[in-house]
């Protein structure tokens, strides 16, 4: 099929399809500095007016939301499985 | 009643009740017939008040027909037509008739325009959707479908004190909003019952327990109704309720940490659900046109793509019984097509441009910038970031990638499901990217004029950013991410263990005063007792055996008889009858 061809291709070139999505991330924060082609008028707030501040929000709640739930998750309410069965 | 309004509630009632009848070679049809009834009734609808039917002192109004009804009821009757099409083939006629009949129960609450209409309504559809729970014929199913039903009837009595010191305080039985600047006690009451519905903490833990438990194909139908009915009832209730902003941005953030917990596929896409309504909720809460317009079209776009997500899940259990990561991995050469619906509806329901919920949640977010909640809006664009990392990247990662979990057996039985859950999620994800695509199509549904336009060079700029690191911090951080086999204890642990106590309280005494009774029995009783026993013993071997004996075999014969026709049946048994039962009743108030 062809959609399992397309991602066995990938993954065998899974290095550059790294770096291309690497790329794809600077190209990205660059877009978003660039006045003609991203209009920062509608921003709501002045912090958004920084550059990469997107970036750096999704990036720091991603590694927020991880930390804080395992340490959540550590402090007592994950359990074995058979906790509930008598 | 003055003129013949046809309730779209009736048409699958009446289909509900029709199936058994229906030969097994036209079933597909019929299957895919009424639900296509309903939506062609639910399109076909004018605006207006239908339906009003007196009884007794009071009057039911059955077709409240608005721009609000009208959006919710069309998104219902269509989520209806996929589930059904998703599981056209079970063969099992009670499970189609206990899902029609929950969605008899979303669409009359969600065209009642009375309270009374609107309880009745509620009740239906919690009492015939814990059936989609129990057909899955586990003993954890069982024992979920009644927890399930014990807050359902919790919730619904909370409604129902309310409503009657509503009507008391009023004299009013209209069901409009409420004085949301100064709440009454009947307020709070009905307000406990949406809430509970719409699984807001604390009243939410039944949700992940009820929908991981449910049948492949009834948790598709158990995503769609319960929440968003109670969304609808909120938007209808209780717009700009100030205290719904803040449990719903804990809501959204709620959902998202018990998903990185969480190893079961099924019950962290429940975790999501909790996690989306609370954008709805937070949105009712604002209360502005462009809020409440977001909460509608989140909702819409949302049944959508959860239902997908359920289906894409419910296919890999229906295919290889298993649902957890631990168990799974690896599966995109033997499941590329669920993958691949799956994965549509995981960008979906993050926000990513050209999808659905890229033109309904920012409605939502924009509405709480401009409303001047910036502490709200950006813990919402917080739990956007956490939508993408579980539902985008660990649930399509975990199952179709990542490390092989799967048992030999999982591996041979893994393959893409029949052509009917196909084709169910070939629509469902049309309809996601459609959305996503064409926003005059949703927009257009909407309650309020929209003046509001997603695609935008910032907003698609800002988006992108958010969402493309929260995926650089997956890959970074997916050592942390790996799934283990554990459950996480929710705030169902009081109820699920309150009841141990209960049963050890009940168990201590009962134990003391049986032994109690034992001792005296022995010290006092014995030596009477001896001498008249062995009088008592002949008369008991000649005469009693004889006839008890008689009477032991026949009845034993008896209950084996029984035994055999309740095991297997019961439920459907009691499917059926309150399926019938409903369109009776139904049936009797419109003809009346």
């Amino acid at each position: 099929m062809i959609l399992v061809r397309l991602i066995n291709f990938l993954r065998d070139r899974l290095r550059l399809v790294i770096r291309l999505c690497l790329g794809l991330l600077a190209l990205l924060v660059v877009i978003d500095l660039l006045p003609f082609l991203v209009d920062k008028h509608h921003a709501h707030t002045g912090f958004e007016k920084l550059p990469g501040f997107w970036a750096l929000f999704g990036f720091g709640g991603c590694v927020l939301i991880i930390v804080a739930s395992k340490a959540f998750g550590k402090a007592g309410i994950m359990q074995r499985e058979d906790y509930y069965d008598e | 009643m003055s003129d013949l309004w046809l309730h779209p509630s009736v048409i699958l009632l009446l289909g509900g009740a029709l199936l058994p009848l229906v030969p097994s070679r036209l079933k597909l049809g019929y299957l895919l017939l009424v639900p296509l009834l309903v939506f062609a009734r639910t399109v076909a609808m004018s605006k207006g008040v239908f339906g009003e039917v007196t009884l007794l002192h009071w009057t039911l109004t059955f077709g409240r027909v608005d721009s609000l009804s009208l959006v919710f009821g069309y998104i219902m009757a269509v989520a209806c037509a996929i589930g059904t099409l998703y599981g056209a083939h079970v063969k099992r006629d009670a499970e189609h008739i206990a899902a029609w009949t929950y969605v008899a129960g979303s669409l009359g609450t969600i065209y009642a325009g009375d309270l009374l209409t609107v309880f009745l309504f509620w009740e239906l559809m919690a009492f015939s959707s814990v059936f989609l729970i129990w057909f899955r014929g586990r003993t954890e199913s069982l024992a979920a479908g009644y927890r399930y039903l014990l807050v359902h009837v919790a919730g619904g009595l909370a409604l129902l004190a309310g409503i009657m010191l509503h009507v008391h305080a009023t004299g009013s039985w209209a069901f409009e909003l409420f004085d949301v600047g100064h709440p009454s006690l009947a307020s709070y009451l009905v307000l406990a019952g949406f809430l509970l519905n719409a699984a807001v903490p604390p009243l939410h833990a039944w949700l992940p327990d009820a929908y991981g438990e449910g049948t492949f194909n009834g948790s598709v139908f158990l995503s769609a109704f319960t929440t968003k009915t109670a969304v609808y009832a909120l938007c209808r209730g209780f717009a700009g309720m100030e205290i719904l902003v803040a449990l719903g941005v804990i809501m959204a953030l709620y959902g998202v940490v018990y998903a990185v917990l969480e190893n079961d596929s099924r019950r962290l896409l429940a975790y999501h659900i909790i996690s989306q309504v609370g954008y709805m909720v937070a949105g009712v809460g604002l209360g502005t046109q462009m809020a409440i317009n977001g909460a509608c079209a989140h909702a819409f776009a949302h049944i959508l793509y959860k239902g997908l997500l359920f289906m894409g899940t419910g296919a890999v259990l229906h295919m290889t019984g298993r649902s957890k990561f631990t168990e799974l991995g690896g599966l995109y050469t033997r499941m590329p097509w669920t993958f691949l619906f799956t994965l549509i509806g995981g960008l979906s329901i993050s926000a990513f441009p050209l999808f659905s919920g890229f033109v309904s949640k920012s409605m939502i977010v924009s509405a709480g910038f401009e409303d001047h909640k910036l502490w709200a809006a950006y813990l919402l664009m917080l739990a956007s970031a956490g939508t993408f990392l579980h539902t985008g990247l660990k649930v399509p990662y975990f199952i179709w990638f990542g490390k092989n979990n799967c048992q030999p057996d999982t591996w041979d039985r893994a393959s893409d499901p029949p052509w009917n859950m196909i084709a169910a999620m070939g629509i469902a994800s049309a309809l996601c990217i459609f959305i996503g695509c064409y926003t005059p199509y949703l927009y257009a549904m909407l309650p309020y004029p929209v003046a509001y336009e997603p695609y935008t060079s910032y907003h698609v700029s800002e988006t992108l950013l958010i969402l493309c690191f929260t995926g650089l911090g997956f890959f970074l951080l997916l050592k942390k991410l790996e799934p283990t086999a554990t459950i996480s204890l929710d705030l169902d642990w009081p109820y699920r263990m309150g009841g141990r106590v209960f049963l050890w309280l009940a168990r201590k005494p009962v134990q003391i005063a049986d032994n109690l009774v034992g001792e005296i029995y022995r010290a006092g009783g014995l030596v009477p007792l001896m001498r008249s026993a062995r009088l008592v013993d002949v008369f008991d071997r000649v005469v009693i055996d004889g006839v008890v004996d008689g009477f032991a075999t026949s009845f034993r014969q008896l209950g084996q008889r029984l035994r055999s026709a309740q095991r297997g049946a019961l439920q459907e048994n009691l499917a059926i009858t309150f399926g019938t039962a409903a369109v009776a009743v139904v049936a009797f108030v419109i003809w009346y």
